[in-house]
């Protein structure tokens, strides 16, 4: 059944910013923790899961695999109801400080990707 | 009479309207896509980039402040663009994901998380100073909102910036998401953007989820979930360093 998979989904996104708000209020910061990271992981797993011991039908992948495919679409909205006025008015000093934080994050990823390149394993955490 | 029952019904309607809607223009980026860059520039970053142009068509409009959502037959957009449906769709793309490429790459995505966040901070901060601000306060919650827009505001109320000060943290985070946006499939070839793991730790780095998330889908939809899994612990982990650690370095280095 559809509705199987869009619940799974739905148990997961619910689960994750749940926990990602209990870390919040346990480390004492008004922030959501990686709720969305979560879910993500609870979705993997449980699919994973299921993967061992019983096949999702395919219905039920197509419940998940909807939302996954209106991604895309969903992104293309949120583009449209940015506040890009305020983005594009608000003078040079929010500009630099966005705009040098973003060059700067991007000349760091091709040194991280080094980084443990070549020694992965040593990574894996167990 | 035809327009009245017309808008009456879109807006009656409004999620399902903005179902019509993003399906144009998704509809219409993929026809330029093909026709005039012969797919060279992928149909999604386009359309990522018109809904921005669209954004700001909305902005000029009403002078609201969110984008064409604020036109009221497309407040629909609002809701679809908002960030439950967001968080959905990004939750539903980690269906599939490897969770073998996501152990392997933990270690220096987490780490990533925690550099990124200091990285913009320490970059904000040295930019508020060149613009001429001296108090601890200000310079924390500018250099917290090359954060995120949320670090920024969240760090200046508890350590009680002005609300101009919040209000340029917010628009720096603002520059920043944009910037992520749009230049994300641009400088993807350059910086080696195209595996899981370079994914986590670009969204490690980043942290604007709506950056990352934009910038993943133009570049490649395959990438998504292991940069949004990064960048969704990024504003928590801001929230938490930048009013306490980083602020208390920045007093000490101020005075």
């Amino acid at each position: 059944m559809v509705i199987y998979g869009v619940a799974l989904l739905a148990f997961s996104m619910l689960l994750g910013t749940y926990l990602g708000d209990l870390i919040g209020v346990m480390i004492g910061v008004q922030a959501n923790v990686g709720g969305v990271g979560i879910a993500m992981l609870v979705l993997l797993i449980l699919s994973n899961l299921s993967h061992r011991k019983f096949h999702f039908s395919s219905p039920t992948e197509s419940g998940i695999n909807f939302w996954n495919a209106m991604y895309i679409p969903i992104v293309v909205a949120m583009a449209a109801k940015q506040n890009i006025i305020a983005a594009a008015s608000s003078g040079w000093l929010a500009v630099a400080a966005g705009g040098l934080a973003v060059i700067a994050s991007f000349a760091l990823i091709p040194v991280f990707s080094r980084i443990g390149g070549d020694s992965e394993n040593e990574n894996v955490d167990r | 009479m035809l327009f009245e029952s017309l808008s009456a019904v879109l807006i009656k309607n409004s999620i399902i309207t903005s179902f019509v809607f993003v399906g144009v223009v998704v509809w219409l980026s993929y026809l330029i896509s093909e026709k005039f860059t012969r797919g060279r520039v992928h149909g999604s970053a386009i359309a990522i980039a018109l809904g921005l142009v669209i954004a700001y068509v909305g902005g000029v409009m009403t002078g609201g402040s969110k984008g064409i959502a604020d036109v009221p037959v497309l407040a629909g957009v609002g809701i679809l663009g908002g960030a439950m449906f967001r968080d959905f769709a990004i939750v539903a793309t980690a269906f599939g994901a490897d969770l073998d490429a996501i152990k392997r790459a933990g270690f220096i995505g987490a780490f990533s998380i925690v550099v990124g966040v200091i990285l913009s901070f320490v970059v904000g901060a040295c930019v508020a100073v060149a613009f001429g601000y001296t108090d601890p306060v200000s310079v924390t919650t500018i250099g917290a909102g090359a954060g995120t827009y949320i670090v920024g505001p969240v760090t200046g109320t508890a350590l009680g910036a002005t609300s101009d000060v919040i209000a340029l943290s917010v628009a720096a985070g603002l520059i920043k998401s944009v910037m992520v946006m749009v230049g994300t499939s641009i400088a993807a070839p350059v910086i080696g953007l195209d595996n899981p793991r370079s994914a986590m730790i670009y969204g490690g780095l980043m942290g604007t989820t709506s950056g990352v998330a934009a910038g993943l889908a133009a570049t490649d939809p395959k990438l998504v979930p292991y940069g949004a899994m990064t960048a969704t612990f990024y504003t928590g982990v801001g929230c938490l360093l930048a009013p306490s650690v980083l602020f208390l370095i920045v007093r000490a280095v101020l005075n």
